[in-house]
């Protein structure tokens, strides 16, 4: 059994900090108005297996808390 | 059981020369529906027997998202289950939903002016249903049903009281998690990240159902399942209320079995009052379908849905062809970027910059890349907000550019084919594009 992780942006409180696009460029890229856009053009993404180590250092540099990294499993 | 009502009038009825009953006094409405039989209430963590009535009946909500109300009444009670709410004094609260927060909207105000009885036997039936000990209707503030609502409280004696709250009339303190967060918080701001049928009110699985759901409960309540579904669609059966303005000789609202063909609608209200560039359907968080397509289909969501529409919560509206379509679609872009809650950042700058792009488009220089900037705009404020009120303007913007494409193509030759100035969709109370806090006109 493999473990999927998956990125939530709560977009109610994302307050265009910008750190995720930084840590996660893979993931994430900046939008017109300067907020953060998955690649998936949605609120939720998969993270590959060798991102994930990033994607928990994002989740913990956004200071609103607006990142949240889910396990899933399969 | 009583006798049910005759055919198609069922939550308006009508009298023998065919003008509305006035059902708002308790006496009327029980002389005409009967009383609302008990309703047996939930046993270890299943809903009460009316379920399977409802189940049976195939009734889905009419508030826009037609999503099936057995199925609803199965999550919340099941939602308090598995939350051990009943031992932790947790009960599930019921909300009946009379904002009506589209402006090209009035049948749950018109209903509320007619059957006010009707609606508060839903919800009661619905809170015995799902064990709920709170129930609130919510109507926005200043509405004008606010005082026959009131009056017609004052008449029962209902073993859940039925609270009346009033959220400030913005169109997405509508939507249900923000009409949870009202009741609960004050702010009539979307929740993002919890379902109201699990965490609504302070946190308890919550029922939100529009009111034209809850008269419709009130009916099933009485003469069942069956008797529900011997009118209306397969898919969707029922009667529904369907709001027709615009260049129609009769506007109003109808009630009307669902699937009938939309020329019939039409030509209930005495057919087209001058000629029509096209359908609006479902309101400001709907879409809009060509004319002639629109009129061969008849009126259930999936049907609709198949000619690019969305019935929504019954809205149709004729729009006049002698005013700019594209001016209507931009002064309602901004009216709906203004009403954003202003909390999401796709949803709180994506909106005015569609309503600019518009407005550039509606106006005499418009130029093709204003199109294309429009176009790549689109998707960056769908599926991106904490609610789906910018997926509804989205919605409304890109079939507008598709149902008026040859009306695009004029004005990107510096034309325009109306012939009158003024307009036509309503926007009452437009506001400015937000600034400031968000939210802060939300309490
Ligand atoms: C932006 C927005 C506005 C809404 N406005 C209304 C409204 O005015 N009335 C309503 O009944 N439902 C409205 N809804 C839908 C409600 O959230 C909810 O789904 C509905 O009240 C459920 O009732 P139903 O299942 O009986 O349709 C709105 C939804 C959104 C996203
Ligand atoms: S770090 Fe947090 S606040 Fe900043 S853009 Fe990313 S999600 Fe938004
Ligand atoms: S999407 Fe818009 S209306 Fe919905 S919660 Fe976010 S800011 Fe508010």
């Amino acid at each position: 059994m493999s473990q999927l992780h998956e990125l939530r942006l709560d977009p109610t409180g994302c307050d265009a900090h910008g750190f995720c696009v930084e840590i996660l460029p893979e993931l994430f890229t900046l939008d017109e108005w300067g907020y953060p856009l998955l690649n998936t053009g949605t609120l939720v993404a998969a993270v590959p297996k060798d991102l994930v180590s990033a994607a928990k250092k994002a989740v913990a540099a956004c200071p609103v808390a607006a990142l949240r990294l889910e396990k899933l499993k399969s | 059981m009583s006798t049910p009502p005759v055919a198609n009038a069922r939550l308006l009825p009508v009298g023998p020369s065919g003008q509305a009953l006035d059902l708002r006094s308790l006496a009327a409405h029980e002389t005409h529906f009967g009383r609302l039989p008990l309703i047996e209430g939930p046993r270890i963590g299943k809903p009460g027997p009316l379920v399977h009535e409802i189940e049976k009946s195939g009734l889905r909500g009419r508030g826009g998202g037609w999503f099936p109300t057995a199925r609803k009444i199965h999550a919340v009670v099941e939602s308090a289950g598995t939350r051990r709410a009943w031992s932790a004094g947790r009960k599930p609260v019921v909300i009946a939903n009379a904002m009506e927060g589209e402006p090209a909207s009035s049948k749950d105000a018109v209903l509320l002016r007619h059957s006010p009885h009707l609606v508060f036997d839903g919800i009661q039936a619905l809170a015995a249903t799902i064990g709920a000990e709170q129930a609130y209707i919510a109507i926005h503030r200043g509405s004008p049903v606010i005082d026959v609502v009131l009056r017609a409280l004052a008449d029962r004696n209902d073993r859940v009281t039925i609270e009346l709250v009033t959220p400030p009339a913005r169109y997405v303190s509508s939507e249900e998690s923000a009409l949870a967060h009202w009741i609960g918080d004050g702010m009539g701001t979307p929740v993002y990240g919890k379902r109201t049928f699990e965490r609504g009110v302070n946190d308890r699985p919550t029922q939100v159902q529009n009111a034209e759901t809850m008269a419709h409960i009130g009916l099933i309540a009485r003469y069942g399942g069956e008797w529900f579904a011997s009118v209306g669609d397969t898919k969707a059966p029922g009667t529904c209320l369907v709001t027709v303005g615009g260049a129609v000789n009769a506007p109003g609202v109808i009630e009307v079995p669902v699937g009938t063909p939309v020329a019939e609608i039409i030509s209930r209200c005495k057919g087209f009052s001058t000629e029509v560039s096209g359908f609006l359907t479902g309101g400001y968080g709907g879409a809009w379908v060509a004319t002639d397509n629109l009129m061969a289909s008849d009126w259930t969501p999936e049907s609709v849905a198949a000619e690019g529409g969305a019935i929504g919560a019954g809205i149709l509206w004729a729009l006049d062809a002698r005013t700019c379509a594209l001016h209507e679609v931009a002064r309602v872009a901004l009216f709906m970027a203004g009403e954003s809650a202003g909390q999401c950042g796709p949803c709180r700058f994506g909106l005015p910059s569609l309503a600019d792009d518009l407005a550039t488009i509606a106006g005499k220089s418009a130029q093709m890349s204003d199109v294309h900037r429009l176009n790549t705009r689109i998707p960056l404020v769908q599926q991106r907000g904490g609610c789906k009120h910018p997926d509804g303007v989205a919605r409304f913007v890109s079939s507008a550019m598709h149902v008026f494409q040859e009306e695009v193509a004029h004005h990107l030759r510096g034309r325009c084919s109306a012939t009158s100035t003024g307009a036509a969709l309503p926007v009452e109370g437009m506001r400015a594009i937000p600034v400031g806090l968000p939210g802060k006109d939300f309490k």
